[in-house]
């Protein structure tokens, strides 16, 4: 049943209001003004009163517009004809195709029972050595890409998900720039993807708080895929965006701030999206790929610093590469063991020595002068950077392990490595 | 958070339950102000509406205690997470409560006393075999006095429910025992004799903690880091590979992920020590990051509560805590809707007297029948941009017994475990004698000295004395402080080992040695380094592992002029080797 009340008590940021009865926590209500109707949602009842965000913005809302209750939380068509269509950030078509209403179903539903949910076990292939080597990506993983405006996250983006392997692919953008959106649409269709990709897309241009529901719709649309066995692949970017969004509402609702002015749950906030990423016993999953750009180039700033702890890893994207200290993923264990014996040693091997040769590296600006060793490691780090880590490199797994013992061989002497002499006499053809 | 008006009494800690739709929604009352309670709901709060009903338990949060407790799978609250994925499917749904123990299963009863005998709360009536242990029935915690047996069940097979026992207390009312008593989760138990000081180490395997940085059956250790450090995978190798007889983990709003690799894999790992699944002598109690926040908050009492009654057996018990900046953080939240005054960083004011409550239920002690039990605790902290100097870290370092600090930069070089050997300190006693490790300590220390200074006047402006100490240091950290938790044979070393090759080391870290120059010291350090690690990959007294060892010996004896005269006085009392 819809009720409907004509009487806004106070306005204040994007939040109004209104005195009711019986309206439920998290209900849905649509506010009309005269610049348009907006979807809003119940965040407190105190009493009969009732405050809402409202998605669209309370710019334009005056006293005397209409509130409309829906009686119902928020929620999201789902069928497959969502494949290859565009919407905004509320759900509303964005390509001029048809508006959808079959099928309901609930976002920011339950959380899944973790004695359903399987070890991950497939490695997702991209062909970059620093993502295939060094921090394997796995089906299910929740991974951001840590980053600063101006740096080719959202193209990385798109290369990792024309890669992928899967089934299905949504797009959920806040505050994406339009440029930036034509990119991906021109990307998807390019590769051929579009006909299995739904975007929802909330652009720079529209009102802050409408962000907030993109990562719930378009996780609620890979789920509902999910457990009719897909495999969903869900890229979210920025997720920054959306957590600035959430600030201004719990400014608004003068909430106490733990830090730099973000709510004190945001931990919780953006913990409840990630932790959607799953591989589900017995049928599809969903593997979430973000953007988060750190303000201030600053990795302990309260976004990047609680993603960093949600999430399975990230990937460090630093001047058009992607870093080795900082980046990880959480999950390569649980495939690398399987691809070559010799991947781990690798992987931790190159690090170790990647590591020393930046100590050189600093030793060197400050004007010491270079023993042996220091001119090996000289030799080996910028072998490393250009071989490995330059993202024009594209080559299979195998192939970069291979490259890995050659540039150790090319560099060391087998003692110097600090790997184990089985694998070195296996695999290490050059020898000094 | 949910207000609410009530009419009679309302007791703080409270259950009660919010009547929404068709469904009970279970709530905590957590602040009583007039005729007003204020809940916090274990539960997603959407779809409430306000006038709807609540209903009072007159029960405090509790848990239930009795066998079967051992290889459950629980959620913060005890709901056990496989029945209700049986019954719910792949969501978490909302109101649905499940019994913790299986009230059909049987269990063999024996019984260990007599009519007419005379008990306190906390002593043992009998006991049923619960896997590997002697699971005591126990009279009931919170009996109190003196209390007669009136009646005991005869051998035999019963269920959790069945009557065993009636008990006539000193005001005459007589008392029916089960297998099974509720406990408050927010209350110690605390019915043993006595309270003794921790001192046994209790063995990890690690290398760098049980010979460096100990943990003591009893005691408290905290492993605060930054994100990726490897909190989460050092508290992992220790449940699987530390020495004690039941381990409970608690999963407090961190990754679903990591616990379902626990949950998966340990039915099918086998403890060398029983020739027993690890399961059988693990909880887990799982209440992640998207699960509801109250109950997260509960999860960690909920944890220390069962690990506390596993103790009562005179069983040593690990509990680890990933992570208890996620049970801080629940109780900021909860606080920030009371609308309470702030503390640091927006946490309540009371939180250190909380954190330090919680870590005093750890402990070794004497029970009333005389045997000893203990619980040991190892909470890791997540601060807020690494940075240690934030109100959980401070707060916790203040009441821990052991400080495992993980370093952003040794986990960037994959020195694992990247728990910082200088800066990490323990109060207890390690498998090693001090004197040795003092010196091994030491040379890190002075090494890492000569690493500073090499930064500022370079490699050519350091003595070959001091880049020898240098050398030594990172060969300490490369093949002793440093292991590789993915080696089947390195991942965990027995105190034997640790004892044995900390020997050998210390043969290395206290020779003088004769180099021509650096370029010689470097690559003769590499070589041992190169043998070392191989070594470490051996079989314990294998040929390889022997013949490594001479060939050690071999490269030591080549170099070595005589011993470092700080060194003379490590082997006082001990017949010194060849
Ligand atoms: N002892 C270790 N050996 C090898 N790799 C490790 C070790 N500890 C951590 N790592 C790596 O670092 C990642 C993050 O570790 P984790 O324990 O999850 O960090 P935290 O809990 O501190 O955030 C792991 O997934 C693993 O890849
Ligand atoms: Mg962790």
């Amino acid at each position: 049943m819809q009720k409907v009340y004509s009487k806004i008590e106070s306005i204040s940021g994007n939040v109004i209001t209104v005195k009711a009865t019986g309206v439920r926590y998290k209900e849905l209500a649509v506010v009309g003004s005269r610049y348009g109707s907006s979807m809003a949602e119940v965040i407190r009842l105190k009493g009969d009163e009732v405050a809402l965000q409202v998605f669209n913005g309370a710019r334009g809302v005056s006293t005397g517009d209409e509130v409309r209750f829906m009686g119902e939380p928020m929620k999201v068509s789902f069928s497959p004809n969502l494949l290859g269509r565009i919407f905004d950030g509320s759900g509303r078509p964005r390509d001029g195709g048809p508006e959808l209403a079959d099928t309901m179903v609930e976002i920011g539903g339950p959380s899944v029972n973790p004695a359903k949910r399987i070890i991950p076990r497939n490695m997702v292939r991209t062909g970059i050595p620093m993502i295939d080597v060094f921090n394997s990506l796995v089906e299910s993983q929740k991974l951001p890409i840590f980053s600063v405006s101006g740096e080719p996250y959202n193209e990385l983006l798109a290369r990792i998900a024309l890669q992928a392997e899967v089934d299905i692919i949504i797009l959920g953008g806040m505050g994406l720039k339009y440029d930036d959106y034509l990119f991906f649409k021109d990307t998807l269709e390019k590769g051929g993807v579009m006909s299995r990709t739904v975007f929802f897309v909330h652009t720079a241009s529209d009102p802050v708080v409408e962000s907030l529901l993109v990562p719930d719709i378009a996780l609620a649309v890979a789920e509902n895929f999910a457990i009719q066995d897909k495999r969903v692949l869900v890229l979210l970017t920025d997720m920054t965006n959306f957590a600035d969004a959430m600030k201004e509402i719990a400014i608004t609702m003068e909430q106490v701030p733990s830090n730099r002015g973000y709510p004190g749950d945001l931990y919780t906030q953006l913990a409840s999206r990630y932790e959607k990423a799953v591989d589900f016993e017995g049928s599809g999953s969903i593997t979430i790929l973000g953007v988060t750009t750190m303000p201030g180039d600053d990795v302990t700033h309260p976004v990047p610093d609680n993603t960093g702890y949600i999430t399975e890893g990230q990937f460090y994207l630093r001047n058009g590469r992607i870093e080795p200290f900082g980046s990880l993923s959480r999950l390569k264990q649980l495939v690398n063991g399987d691809t070559r014996e010799d991947h781990r040693a690798i992987m931790d091997g190159m690090i170790k020595l990647y590591a020393a040769y930046k100590e050189s590296l600093e030793k060197k600006s400050m004007g010491f002068k270079m023993s042996d060793w220091d001119e090996k490691l000289l030799t080996y780090g910028q072998l490393f950077e250009k071989e490995m880590m330059d993202l024009s490199v594209n080559i299979p797994l195998e192939a970069a392990l291979d490259k890995g013992w050659e540039i150790l061989g090319g560099c060391f002497a087998p003692e110097e490595t600090g790997l184990k002499s089985e694998l070195i006499e296996k695999y290490c053809r050059t020898k000094v | 958070m949910v207000s609410v008006e009530y009419a009679g009494e309302a007791t703080m800690n409270e259950v009660c339950y919010i009547n929404t739709g068709d469904k009970k929604l279970k709530s905590e009352v957590i602040r009583i102000k007039g005729n007003v309670a204020d809940l916090q709901v274990f539960e997603m709060t959407s779809g409430i509406s306000v006038g709807e009903t609540v209903e009072f338990s007159g029960e405090l949060l509790s848990v239930q205690l009795g066998p079967g407790l051992l290889g459950q799978i629980y959620d913060g609250l005890q709901n056990p997470l496989p029945e209700l994925a049986q019954q719910c499917g792949f969501f978490l749904e909302r109101g649905v409560y499940m019994a913790a123990l299986d009230d059909k299963k049987e269990w063999e009863f024996s019984p260990t006393v007599e009519a007419g005998a005379r008990l306190e709360s906390g002593e043992q009536i009998g006991f049923v075999k619960e896997g590997l242990f002697n699971h005591w029935i126990m009279v009931p915690f919170q009996l109190d006095g003196v209390l007669t047996i009136e009646s005991i069940a005869a051998a035999g097979t019963y269920t959790i429910n069945d009557v065993l026992a009636e008990v006539k207390d000193e005001k005459g009312d007589i008392h029916q025992l089960t297998m099974v008593f509720n406990w408050p989760v927010k209350r110690a138990i605390k019915n043993y004799a006595e309270r003794l000081k921790p001192e046994e180490t209790l063995i990890t395997k690690l290398r760098i903690i049980d010979t460096f940085i100990p943990v003591a059956k009893g005691g408290t250790y905290c492993i605060p880091g930054p994100f990726g450090a490897g909190k989460t995978v050092l508290q992992q190798i220790t449940s699987r590979y530390a020495d004690a007889d039941i381990i409970i983990i608690a999963a407090c709003g961190e990754r679903a992920g990591e616990v379902v690799e626990t949950l998966k894999e340990f039915p099918e790992l086998i403890d060398p020590k029983t020739g027993r699944s690890l399961m059988e002598r693990t909880i887990i109690i799982c209440n992640t990051s998207s699960m509801p926040v109250a109950a997260r908050e509960a999860s960690v009492y909920t944890a220390v509560t069962m690990a506390e009654y596993y103790r009562q057996m005179g069983l040593n018990v690990l509990m680890l805590a990933d992570s208890t900046s996620r049970w801080a953080q629940a109780m900021r939240e909860m606080s920030g809707r009371l609308e309470e005054i702030p503390g640091e960083e927006a946490f309540p004011a009371y939180l250190e007297s909380l954190i330090a409550a919680f870590y005093e239920r750890a402990g070794i002690v004497r029970l009333k029948s005389g045997d000893i039990g203990s619980v040991t605790i190892g909470g890791t902290v997540s601060p807020a941009g690494g940075n240690f100097e934030e109100p959980v870290t401070q707060a916790t370092l203040k009441v821990v017994g052991a400080f495992h600090g993980l370093s952003q930069q040794r986990a960037d070089a994959r020195k694992y475990p990247a728990i910082h050997p200088l800066e990490s300190w323990s109060k207890y006693k390690g498998i090693i004698d001090q004197k040795k490790t003092e010196y091994g300590r030491a040379i890190l220390f002075k090494g890492d000295e000569v690493g500073q200074m090499m930064k500022v006047v370079g490699e050519e402006g350091t003595s070959l004395d001091d880049y020898i100490i240098y050398l030594k240091s990172e060969l300490l950290d490369y093949v002793y402080i440093q292991q590789n938790s993915f080696d089947p044979v390195d991942a965990a070393v027995e105190p034997e080992r640790q004892l044995h090759i900390y020997d050998i080391l210390i043969g290395i870290l206290t020779a003088k040695l004769d180099f021509a120059g650096k370029e010689e010291a470097r690559s003769w350090f590499n070589r041992v380094r190169q043998n070392f690690l191989d070594y470490n990959g051996k079989k314990w007294k294998s040929d390889e592992f022997n013949n490594l060892e001479k060939t050690i010996s071999e490269l030591l004896d080549d170099k070595k002029i005589g011993v470092e005269a700080d060194a003379e006085s490590l082997w006082a009392g001990e017949s010194r080797r060849g």
